[in-house]
C-alpha cells in the first residue's frame, strides 16, 4: 500500500460530458496489500463510473465486510456509502433501493462474503431482480483473518500454510444463472480491457447484474498450488468473447479483426458489442450459458467474459407495482390518510 | 325469575372448539353482540400453533364495571371439542353451567353434581335443518351463538344487524344465519329456563369506544406514520401487523391515477434480511418497519447494534409470545425486554415504547417513526400476543392533522451549501445528535461512509481510542436527550397517597388497575405508575424515589423490568417487590391481588423495616400457593408443536371485520377434504391451506368494498 498519493494531476486530463475528469471518481487511498486485485477492480469500477458519466452522488455504493468490502472507501468519494455487516450487504441494498429507485446500486461483496455468511440474502435478492450492480471480488479466502478458504476456493487447490481444500467449491456465476439473474458476467481483476465494459454494462443493465471477479489475494492465496494466483489464472482463463459497451446513440469506432460478432441491445437502446465469440455459446441463452460454464469447468478453463444476460428485464419495482417516484420523496400529504378518514375506520369498529 | 345483580353483566364464558371449524367468527359474533349492547367485553383466543384439528378456546369476560382483564373460573363453558371436554368440564366453577351437544349422551366421567348441564343437540339439528356437510358443521356454532342468546338476553335483533351488516352484498346467505341462530333460540325455549342468572343488560358504558386486534392498530399506525417500506418475516404472533399494512395499504396507498403503489411490502427470506431492508430504506429516507416476535428479535440483534452504532433510524414491532427459544408460539408474555432493552453486543441501549390499547399501539407508531428519526436510532414498540391478537375495548384512534412527521435532522442541499465542511458525527448541538444527509442531495458535499465500524467526526474510519471514547460519550449524551422526548409515564395519582406503590406496564394494565379497585375497597391504597418507554424518565426515578416499597408487575418469569429498573435507575433492590405471571395466559387481578396482599400482610403495610428483608423470596412462595393453570396440549401432539414455529395463527384479523363471511367462505370446501387433512396428508394440507388463502383474499376484498361503500 502507498501512504502517500499525490494531489498532482495533469491538468488537461481528458474530461467526461460531465466536465469531471477520471479522478473525481477516485476515493480516499487503499489500506489493502501492495498489488491486491481488489484495487485493480477499483481502479476499474472508478474508470467504468468515468466514462459511463455517472453523477457520483447519484450512486449508492453498498458492502458487507471483509477485504473487498472495504473497497468502496478506495472509489467515488462523492458517492453516500453503506459498509453494513458480514453477508448482509443484499438486504440493505434492497431497502434502499426500495426506499430510493432514482439512484444506482452498486454493491461490493467478497467470496466469504457472499458464499458462506451472505448465501442466503445473496439467492434472494437475485429472486427478487434487484436492480442493482453486485461485483464478488473472488480470491478464495478470508483474506481479513489471514488466509483461511472460502467456499470459493477449488477442492484440491493447496493455499499457503500447504493445506489442501478439500470440499466442492461454490461456483457464484452458474448459481447466478440458474437463480434467474439477468445479467452475469466472470472476470479476472487483471483484466482491465474486459472488466471495465463488463461494469459498463452491468450497471446499465436494469435489474440484478453480477460480475465474478477472480482476483488473487497476494498475500494469502498466490502461491504455487492455488487455483486463484494469478499464475494459474492467467494460465486457465478463456473468454467467451471480447467485449464492448456501448452507450446509446454512440457510433462505434474500434476496427475488429474476423471472426462473429453479436449485438445485444439493451433496454435504453444502449449496445453490448460481442467479439470472437466462443463457439456453442449464446449471450441470450440461459441454458447455453450454463453449459459453457460447466464445459469450461471440466476443461479446468475459467471462463470470462459476459455469461448470460437478459436485456428486457424488470426489475423488483417492476414487480411489485411501486410508484415511479422515489418512495423517500413522498409527504405526509400523500401518504397520510387523515383524521377524517380515521373517523370511518373507527365507526367500522364498533 | 330475577336474576341476582351481581351477576348480571359478570361472568366469564369460554368456547371450546376444535381448531378450523369455524367457530371463530361465530364466536365473534357473541363478542360482538355484547359489545354492541354497550357492556364492556374482553375475548381472548387461546389457540394452538396448528391451523387445523386441535383443541382451541375462545374466552369471553362480561364486565359492566369495564374490568377488561382476564379472570380465571368460567361461569359458562360451550363445550363443542370431545377432545378437550375432559378438562372443560373440570374448568367450570362450581354452581356454573355446561352447555354440550347432547346429540349423544354424555358420558358418566363428564358428570359433576356441582355444575348445570345444558345438552343442545346440535349436530342432530344441523343434519336436520341443513344437508350440505360444511353447512353442518358450520352451523353449529351459530346454533349455540343462538342459544345463548337465549339464556344471557341477548337481543336478537343486534345480532340480526351484525349479520346484515357482515353479509352487505351477499343478502341471500342471511337468512340460512338467521334460521340457525333461531334453532338455538327457540330449543332454549322450549327445554330450559331462560334467562340465566348470569345474563346481560343493555347498557351505555362504551359511548365512542371501539373493537380493535392491536396489531391491526400498529399496521394503520404506520400508514399514518408514512411508512413507504416494510420489510417481513412470518411469525405468530406479529405477522398480524404487516397484513393489516397490506391491508390499509391496499386501501389508502394505491395512486388513483396511476394504479401504482405508494409503499413497498417485501417478504424476507429471514429476519435477519427484514430487518436489513428497514435499516436500507430508512438510510435513504423512506420511513421504514418491521414486526417481529422473539425468535425473530434474536436474530435481529447483529442489525439493531449496526442501526444503534451507525445511527440510522429503525422501527420494529416486537408483537411479544412466551418464550425461551420456541416456547408457547400461540401465547402470550413480556419476556423479551432485556432482549429488546440491549439488543446486540456491545455497549449499546434501544428505545422502547410499551403501548396498553389499541389507541397507543396506533399511537406508538407514530411516536415511534418520529423518536426513531429525531435520535436516529432504533425504536421498538413492545406489543405482546395478547395486545396484538386479541380484540380490545380501547378509545378511538385519533389523528391531528396538524401533526406533522418529525423527520430528524437531515440537511439538504441548500443547507449543505452554507457548510464549510460537513462532519456526519459533529455534535454541533450538544445533544448528542449529529445532522445526517441521504444519499442523492449534492453532487459534492455532504456525502459520507456509513459503517459498523468505529470512525470520527467526520465518518472517517479509525482506531484512534480517544475519538473512539469521545463517540460513546456523545451516544450517550444523545441517550439523556432521549429521555427528555419520550412519552412519560402514566401516573395514577397526583399526589402520593401511600408508602407502596405499583409499577405495571403493556397489558398488565387491565388486570393492575382492576386490582387496584379491589384494593381500595379493602382500604388497602397503593400509589400507581404505568411505564410507557424506555429510557426511563424522570417521573419514574421520583415514583420509586418516593415509596418505599414498588411492586413492579410484568408478565415473565425472571422480573426483567425489575432488572432494568434497577440497572437504569440505581433503584435499591430490595425496594422492588416482584409481582410475576408467567405461564402464558394474560395476566388476571386476583393474581396480582394474591401475591401483593401476600406480600403486605406477611411484612405490614409497607414498613421500612419490612422492605430490608428479602421480600421477593415471599412472593415466590406464595405463587405456588395458587398455581395456574396451564393450558397442555394432547401428548400426542406435541411434536407437531414444537417443530411448528411459525404456523399461521387463525385469521383473527379477518375474522374481526367480517365474522359470518368466513362461514360463507368455508361452505365451498367439501367434508371429504377434511376427512383427508385429519390424516395428516402433507400434500392435502398443503393444498388447503392455498384455498384458504384465496378465500382470505376474496373476503378481504368484499370487505374492502363494504368499508369503501361506508364511507360514501
Amino acid at each position: 500500500m502507498t501512504y502517500i498519493r499525490p494531489k498532482f494531476r495533469h491538468p488537461e486530463l481528458p474530461k467526461n460530458k460531465l466536465g469531471y475528469s477520471v479522478d473525481y471518481y477516485e476515493g480516499a487511498l487503499s489500506t489493502l496489500c501492495a498489488g491486491c486485485g481488489h484495487d485493480s477492480i477499483s481502479a476499474g469500477i472508478i474508470q467504468a463510473a468515468f466514462e459511463l458519466n455517472i453523477e457520483p452522488h447519484k450512486l449508492a455504493k453498498l458492502s458487507g465486510i471483509g477485504c473487498s468490502s472495504k473497497t468502496p472507501a478506495y472509489f467515488l468519494s462523492n458517492s453516500h456509502g453503506f459498509n453494513s455487516v458480514h453477508g448482509r450487504m443484499p438486504s440493505v441494498a434492497t431497502g434502499a433501493n426500495l426506499a430510493n429507485r432514482d439512484l444506482t446500486y452498486f454493491g461490493v461483496s467478497g467470496d466469504g462474503d457472499t458464499a458462506s455468511i451472505g448465501m442466503g440474502q445473496f439467492v434472494h435478492a437475485i429472486r427478487r431482480s434487484l436492480n442493482m450492480t453486485y461485483i464478488v471480488m473472488n480470491n478464495g479466502c478470508y483474506g481479513l483473518t489471514k488466509g483461511q478458504d472460502s467456499a470459493t476456493a477449488d477442492q484440491g487447490s493447496k493455499n499457503k500454510s500447504g493445506n489442501v481444500n478439500l470440499f466442492e467449491s461454490i461456483d457464484l456465476a452458474s448459481l447466478a444463472i440458474e437463480l434467474g439473474a439477468t445479467f452475469v458476467a466472470q472476470s479476472f481483476s487483471g483484466d482491465k480491457s474486459q472488466l471495465v465494459p463488463l461494469i459498463k454494462a452491468a450497471m446499465n443493465h436494469p435489474g440484478f447484474a453480477f460480475i465474478n471477479v477472480i482476483s488473487p489475494c497476494v498475500t494469502f492465496n498466490n502461491n504455487m498450488g492455488s487455483t486463484k494466483s494469478y499464475d494459474y489464472v492467467r494460465e486457465h482463463v478463456e473468454a467467451t468473447a471480447t467485449i464492448d459497451f456501448v452507450p446509446e446513440m454512440q457510433e462505434i469506432s474500434v476496427e475488429y479483426g474476423k471472426g462473429k460478432q453479436k449485438q445485444v441491445v439493451m433496454h435504453d437502446g444502449s449496445v453490448i458489442q460481442l467479439h470472437k465469440l466462443s463457439e456453442d455459446w449464446d449471450p441470450l441463452d440461459r441454458q447455453s450459458a450454463m453449459n459453457a460454464v460447466l464445459n469450461s469447468k471440466a476443461k479446468n478453463e475459467i471462463l470470462t467474459g459476459l455469461l448470460y444476460v437478459n436485456p428486457d428485464a424488470h426489475d423488483l419495482h417492476h414487480m411489485i407495482n411501486t410508484s415511479d417516484r422515489a418512495l423517500n420523496s413522498l409527504t405526509k400529504a400523500e401518504l397520510c390518510p387523515g383524521s377524517e378518514m380515521l373517523v370511518d375506520i373507527n365507526s367500522g369498529l364498533r | 325469575m330475577a336474576a341476582k345483580k351481581d351477576k348480571i353483566n359478570d361472568f366469564v364464558i369460554r368456547f371450546a372448539n376444535v381448531n378450523g371449524t369455524g367457530s371463530a367468527s361465530a364466536n365473534f359474533l357473541f363478542t360482538k353482540a355484547i359489545f354492541r349492547m354497550g357492556i364492556p367485553v374482553t375475548p381472548k383466543n387461546i389457540f394452538p400453533s396448528n391451523i387445523q384439528g386441535l383443541p382451541t378456546w375462545y374466552e369471553v369476560r362480561v364486565n359492566e364495571k369495564g374490568y377488561l382483564g382476564r379472570r380465571e373460573g368460567i361461569d359458562l363453558m360451550v363445550a363443542v371439542n370431545p377432545q378437550s371436554m375432559l378438562k372443560d368440564v373440570k374448568d367450570v366453577r362450581a354452581g356454573g353451567y355446561f352447555m354440550y351437544d347432547s346429540s349423544k349422551p354424555l358420558h358418566k366421567e363428564y358428570i359433576r353434581e356441582d355444575i348445570t348441564y345444558l345438552g343442545i343437540p346440535l349436530m342432530q339439528m344441523c343434519n336436520e335443518a341443513y344437508t350440505d356437510a360444511r353447512q353442518r358443521q358450520l352451523f353449529k356454532n351459530i346454533i349455540y351463538v343462538g342459544a345463548l342468546a337465549a339464556l344471557f338476553d341477548i337481543e336478537f335483533n343486534v345480532l340480526e344487524d351484525l349479520l346484515a351488516e357482515q353479509f352487505k352484498g351477499k343478502e341471500k346467505l342471511i337468512p340460512a344465519n338467521v334460521k340457525a341462530l333461531k334453532l338455538g333460540v327457540d330449543y332454549v325455549h322450549a327445554n330450559f329456563k331462560y334467562p340465566l342468572e348470569y345474563r346481560v343488560e343493555r347498557r351505555n358504558l362504551l359511548k365512542d369506544k371501539i373493537l380493535m386486534e392491536g396489531n391491526a392498530a400498529c399496521g394503520l399506525g404506520a400508514v399514518y406514520a408514512g411508512a413507504t417500506v416494510a420489510g417481513w418475516y412470518p411469525i405468530t404472533p406479529s405477522t398480524s401487523v404487516i397484513e393489516a399494512f397490506m391491508d390499509y395499504s391496499d386501501e389508502f396507498r394505491i395512486d388513483k391515477i396511476t394504479g401504482k403503489r405508494n409503499v413497498a411490502i417485501l417478504q424476507a427470506e429471514d429476519e435477519l434480511s427484514a430487518i436489513g431492508m428497514v435499516i436500507g430504506a430508512n438510510w435513504n429516507g423512506a420511513r421504514a418497519f418491521t414486526s417481529t416476535s422473539g425468535p425473530g428479535l434474536s436474530l435481529m440483534n447483529e442489525f439493531l447494534g449496526l442501526a444503534y452504532f451507525a445511527e440510522i433510524p429503525t422501527v420494529l414491532v416486537d408483537v411479544q409470545r412466551t418464550g425461551p427459544s420456541t416456547g408457547m408460539p400461540t401465547r402470550t408474555q413480556q419476556s423479551d425486554i432485556l432482549e429488546a432493552a440491549y439488543a446486540s453486543h456491545g455497549d449499546t441501549k434501544h428505545v422502547l415504547l410499551f403501548p396498553s390499547t389499541p389507541k397507543e399501539c396506533f399511537d406508538c407508531m407514530l411516536d415511534a417513526f418520529d423518536l426513531s428519526e429525531e435520535l436516529q436510532t432504533p425504536v421498538i414498540v413492545m406489543t405482546d400476543l395478547d395486545l396484538g391478537m386479541n380484540d380490545h375495548v380501547s378509545p378511538p384512534l385519533t389523528f391531528d392533522d396538524k401533526r406533522e412527521y418529525k423527520r430528524g435532522k437531515v440537511l439538504d442541499a441548500e443547507a449543505l451549501e452554507k457548510i464549510e465542511k460537513f462532519g456526519r458525527y459533529l455534535d454541533v448541538d450538544k445533544d448528542g445528535i449529529t445532522y445526517r444527509t441521504l444519499p442523492g442531495t449534492h453532487p459534492s458535499k455532504g456525502s459520507f461512509f456509513t459503517r459498523g465500524t468505529s470512525r470520527d467526526e467526520y465518518a472517517t474510519y479509525t482506531e484512534d481510542s480517544a475519538a473512539y471514547q469521545r463517540n460513546m460519550d456523545r451516544l450517550t449524551r444523545k441517550w439523556n436527550t432521549a429521555k427528555k422526548i419520550v412519552p412519560s409515564p402514566q401516573v395514577y395519582k397526583k399526589k402520593n397517597e401511600s408508602k407502596n406503590g405499583i409499577l405495571f406496564f403493556g397489558t398488565s394494565q387491565y388486570a393492575a388497575e382492576e386490582a387496584m379497585d379491589v384494593l381500595k375497597s379493602e382500604k388497602i391504597i397503593v400509589d400507581a405508575i404505568r411505564v410507557r418507554a424506555f429510557p426511563f424518565t424522570k417521573e419514574v426515578e421520583d415514583f420509586i424515589n418516593s415509596h418505599d416499597k414498588v411492586f413492579v408487575i410484568e408478565q415473565n418469569r425472571d422480573a426483567q423490568m425489575r432488572s432494568l429498573l434497577m440497572i437504569e435507575m440505581d433503584a435499591e433492590p430490595k425496594k422492588l417487590v416482584s409481582v410475576l405471571n408467567y405461564d402464558g395466559m394474560p395476566i388476571t387481578a386476583d393474581n396480582i391481588l394474591n401475591q401483593v396482599k401476600t406480600n403486605l400482610s406477611s411484612k405490614g403495610l409497607g414498613s421500612k423495616a419490612a422492605a430490608k428483608k428479602p421480600v421477593v423470596l415471599k412472593v415466590v412462595e406464595s405463587k405456588k400457593v395458587a398455581p395456574k393453570k396451564k393450558v397442555v396440549a394432547k401428548k400426542k401432539t406435541v411434536k407437531k408443536e414444537v417443530a411448528k414455529k411459525k404456523v399461521a395463527p387463525k385469521k383473527k384479523l379477518v375474522a374481526t371485520k367480517k365474522v359470518v363471511k368466513k362461514v360463507l367462505a368455508k361452505k365451498k370446501v367439501t367434508p371429504k377434504k377434511k376427512i383427508a387433512a385429519k390424516k395428516k396428508s402433507n400434500i392435502k394440507v398443503v393444498a388447503k391451506k392455498k384455498v384458504a388463502t384465496k378465500k382470505k383474499v376474496v373476503a378481504k376484498k368484499s370487505n374492502f368494498k363494504k368499508a369503501t361503500k361506508k364511507r360514501k
